[in-house]
């Protein structure tokens, strides 16, 4: 009974994986037969991390929104457009410190953020509301700083910051070298605290998996990040947005599942009611989803502008809809309380390969739209009905 | 021999484990008011449910015969078609709608794509003063009162054409006057030639207007009086009362020490009706290892006396104090609540508990996520020492799961109020309320909760016991406080209590309201 439970689980989790992986081999077979290339060309991985970097960042923040209970924010991508308005405005045109830049643009954010959850989270004007006005709000400020117009180029110190490579010399042996051995560092890690983990289990007496599921799953593991790896070092290294990414997801993925405030996000989603009379501040959780929203918006504001190598006043339309989007295809509730930041990042990636993939085909950028449409509303029926049969059986 | 209009012979109706009603009869005469009395979960509402048809034919056993017909109705639609009307406790008015749209809404005039306003309004209107209700039909159901919706509802079951009208609780949430006027009312039609049944726990409004009465007690119905025979308040608490409490209770010898926790003047005002006064200046003791009941009617104001207690988790305009072992404490937040060891256990598990999507883990450890983290951390949870913390306390409270990370939705009811109580046992209280414990599960959990009850107190923790069902509580409390109509009504010890003692008490206390308010007019 008890492994039929986690069998199941495992397989909801696994099941967007498995889309993922199988959208991406569809592609490769498709893309290969019309002879233009390879979905996994070495130039072309290094391409989606750059391509799709501001929607995992974006869908991590969402996915916490989503989790007080399906409450979304449409402002986000006006968000991108102002805060890149704002630091094209400082570091292109008044030339200050790029560093001193960031932190404004940051701090900017915040508050932006936190304008937007006052209203929602102490003031309780339903967040459909409150995120549209800003969504109009925020674009307009937008282009009144820009004039309509777009500010470019930034300075190199600043493109370095999101857009180079590690290691930065053009040399590709050391490319290749660099790449596979912080793959190799980070596999180490993970089989030492698995191991870990293991032991402290067995020590306790709690039940674990068997040894041979175990390695197999560490096997997979290691050989997907050292094949990722080999990929980047062919190309021109770790791209340094791979870095921020990683950071994010880190602090992100543990604040969500190891931490009392990353809980109360669920507690909240799942029933307000008893998440307040169980002594949890719900205002705040609230607010800080919002306020936190704004921010990430902001870092990908700040990623955006070096990727483009520009602020224009149409940046970030519709990024909304990816990160919303994001979320639901990997698995967050509608209703909120569930979802995780493993699937909210993977389902960005499934939008990216999807956009990269019909893009290398030459699929028209209309048709492009409709299928991703087809495709968020399947994921989303998908949860539904699973957890229909799950209540049923 | 007498003209029945309605005649239910022996239904029986069963829920999962619980048998609801057992082989009950209601005889209805033409013309007559027809009260059913019962404490709560008798079985009353549960019977008006099978006659009108929201439980429909073959869900039941037993036979209804009305106006010398078998009955077999399916839904709602086809007992008012056969002119049977219920009017529910809970008022069914769509508030942004108008009078007039309300009464007929699913009775629309005119055509179905077409309909006609001016035959609504102007039937709206002619119906309206049959009720005695003087506003216009277009006036909207939230710009009027709750007296004057109930006034509505009723008008709309004349629209429907009622021969036989149902009324649940009809005067549950309005004051003295709405209900006088009410109860004229229902007088007036019977001299029209209208039957109704009247659904009540003011026992006080039966005497008044009725003209039988059939009492219900356990889901069976034990006794029919009628006005010719003879009844009074009297009578028919006790008919409602007497049955064995013995054997139902594990026995406990209490040890009873100290005051641990005291309210003065508690004084709270309802949250969106702000003129409202939900607790009238109540003050309470509490002792340590002592089980205290507080008894009262529906809408007496204990849910919300217990939760506003608990960090002001309802109503406005708090006043009153509070002290735990002598000191006074000012708890604004439920947060501060459990930090001061106090508890409070909702009567709505569902509502405002559990997180039923939620496996049993962080159910039972929501109530105090800061005792799970790694040490020297400050807010990483240390799983493992969450996962046998859980199983603690599902072994404290004898849970019946497959594991841990069950979720909680699946479990039964008597289950997930285990899980509940062990949620508020994890935050390890002093004081610990418990609204309704027992609600809605079968008599063998019902037992374990009071055992379990039994061993907090013995480890010196004290409960506050909300029930409406009196058994319950005088079986289970060392002292019961009455609360009617928000204020304390009294206090019995256990040696005292009967429930002939609080009913009356309760009596007392709404007839002393009533004199009041006599003499203010």
């Amino acid at each position: 009974m008890i492994a039929k439970i986690e069998r199941k689980s495992n397989f909801k989790g696994n099941a967007i994986l498995l889309a993922l992986v199988s959208v991406m081999l569809l592609f490769e077979v498709m893309i290969r037969i019309a002879g233009k290339g390879s979905l996994f060309a070495p130039a072309n991985i290094s391409n989606l991390i750059n391509q799709n970097a501001y929607v995992v960042i974006m869908a991590v923040g969402m996915l916490l929104c989503i989790l007080t209970g399906g409450n979304i924010d449409l402002s986000v991508g006006s968000i991108v457009c102002l805060v890149g308005a704002v630091a094209g405005v400082l570091i292109v045109n008044h030339g200050m410190n790029i560093y001193l830049a960031i932190v404004i643009c940051l701090l900017l954010g915040i508050l932006l953020g936190a304008w937007q959850g006052y209203w929602i989270a102490y003031v309780r004007i339903p967040p459909f509301i409150v995120t549209l006005a800003g969504m109009l709000l925020f674009r307009g400020l937008a282009n009144v700083i820009l004039n309509g117009l777009t500010i470019s180029p930034f300075p190199d110190n600043y493109l370095r910051l999101f857009t180079s490579y590690i290691p930065a010399a053009d040399n590709d042996g050391a490319q290749l070298a660099v790449s596979l051995s912080v793959a190799a560092v980070i596999c180490v890690l993970y089989v030492v605290s698995e191991a870990i983990s293991r032991r402290d289990k067995i020590r306790k007496g709690y039940a674990t998996e068997s040894l041979a599921a175990l390695i197999t799953k560490v096997v997979l593991i290691c050989a997907f990040a050292i094949a990722f790896a080999t990929l980047l070092g062919l190309h021109k290294g770790l791209p340094i947005v791979l870095v921020w990414l990683a950071v994010i997801i880190f602090i992100y993925g543990y604040f969500t599942s190891r931490t009392v405030p990353g809980r109360y996000f669920y507690a909240m989603g799942g029933n307000e009611k008893a998440a307040i009379l169980s002594g949890i501040d719900t205002n705040k959780v609230l607010f800080f989803a919002y306020t936190n929203m704004a921010f990430l918006s902001a870092i990908a504001a700040l990623v955006c502008c070096a990727r483009f190598n520009s602020a224009t006043p149409s940046a970030g339309t519709s990024y909304e809809m990816d990160a919303i989007g994001s979320c639901f295809i990997g698995g967050a509730s509608a209703y909120g309380g569930s979802g995780t930041v493993g699937g909210a990042i993977i389902g960005a990636l499934l939008m990216g390969v999807l956009n990269n993939g019909m893009s290398i085909l030459g699929i028209d950028a209309n048709w492009q739209k409709a299928v991703k449409g087809l495709v968020l509303l399947a994921a989303v029926i998908f949860d539904v009905l699973s957890k229909k049969r799950r209540k049923n059986g | 021999m007498d003209d029945l209009i309605l005649e239910m012979k022996n239904i029986t109706k069963t829920f999962p484990g619980v048998k609801a009603l057992d082989d009950v009869s209601l005889r209805v005469k033409r013309g007559e008011i027809h009260a059913i009395c019962g404490e709560n979960g008798a079985g009353k509402s549960t019977l008006m449910k099978v006659l009108s048809g929201v439980y429909p034919f073959g869900t039941y056993e037993g036979q209804i015969v009305y106006n010398g017909r078998n009955c077999e109705f399916q839904s709602i639609r086809d007992s008012e078609k056969a002119g049977i009307v219920i009017i529910h406790q809970e008022l069914a008015l769509v508030p942004l709608l108008s009078i007039g749209e309300n009464m007929f809404l699913g009775n629309e005039q005119g055509t179905k794509f077409n309909i006609d306003w001016n035959e609504t309004y102007g039937k709206a209107d002619q119906y309206l003063k049959l009720v005695g209700l003087n506003e216009s039909s277009h006036t909207l159901i939230k710009d009027i009162g709750v007296g004057k919706q109930q006034l509505v509802e009723i008008a709309k079951a004349l629209a429907k054409d009622v021969r036989l009208l149902i009324l649940d609780e009809p005067t549950a949430s309005l004051n003295e006057d709405d209900s006088r006027h009410l109860l004229d009312l229902l007088l007036e039609f019977k001299k029209k030639g209208m039957t109704s049944i009247i659904i009540s726990h003011k026992i006080n409004e039966i005497a008044y207007c009725a003209d039988t009465v059939t009492i219900l007690r356990d889901g069976a119905s034990i006794k029919e009086m009628s006005r010719d025979e003879g009844f009074d308040e009297k009578t028919i608490v006790n008919a409602m009362v007497g049955r064995d409490v013995a054997h139902r209770f594990p026995s406990r010898t209490p040890k009873i020490g100290p005051v641990v926790f005291e309210v003065k003047d508690w004084t709270v005002y309802h949250p969106t009706y702000h003129d409202k006064i939900v607790c009238d200046h109540v003050s309470l003791t509490l002792r340590k290892g002592e089980i205290l009941g507080i008894s009262g009617l529906m809408g007496a104001g204990r849910t919300e006396l217990a939760m506003s207690l608990f960090g002001r988790s309802y109503g406005t305009d708090i006043s009153g104090h509070t002290f735990i072992n002598g000191k006074e404490v000012v708890l604004k937040t439920p947060k501060e609540a459990i930090e001061n060891k106090i508890s409070y256990m909702t009567e709505d598990r569902k509502g405002n508990g559990l997180i039923l999507p939620e496996p049993i883990t962080t159910n039972t450890t929501l109530s105090s996520l800061y005792k799970i983290v790694k040490s020297g951390r400050r807010i990483t949870i240390d799983r493992d020492l969450e996962i046998e913390q859980t199983k603690k306390y599902i072994a404290e409270t004898g849970t019946k799961c497959s594991s841990h990370e069950q979720v909680v939705g699946n479990l039964s009811g008597g289950n997930q109020q285990k899980v509940l109580l062990g949620k508020w046992l994890f935050a390890e209280p002093d004081i610990l309320f418990l609204d309704e414990p027992t609600r809605g599960i079968d008599v063998g959990a019902k037992y374990e909760i009071y055992c379990l009850m039994n061993s907090i107190v013995d480890s010196g923790k004290s409960i506050v016991m909300i029930s409406s069902e009196m058994p319950e509580l005088l079986g289970m409390c060392d002292r019961i406080y009455v609360m009617s109509e928000g204020r304390i009504a009294g206090e019995l010890t256990q040696e005292e209590a009967t429930q002939e003692k609080i009913l009356t008490m309760i009596l007392n206390s709404e007839k002393g309201r009533v004199k009041l308010h006599d003499s203010k007019d």
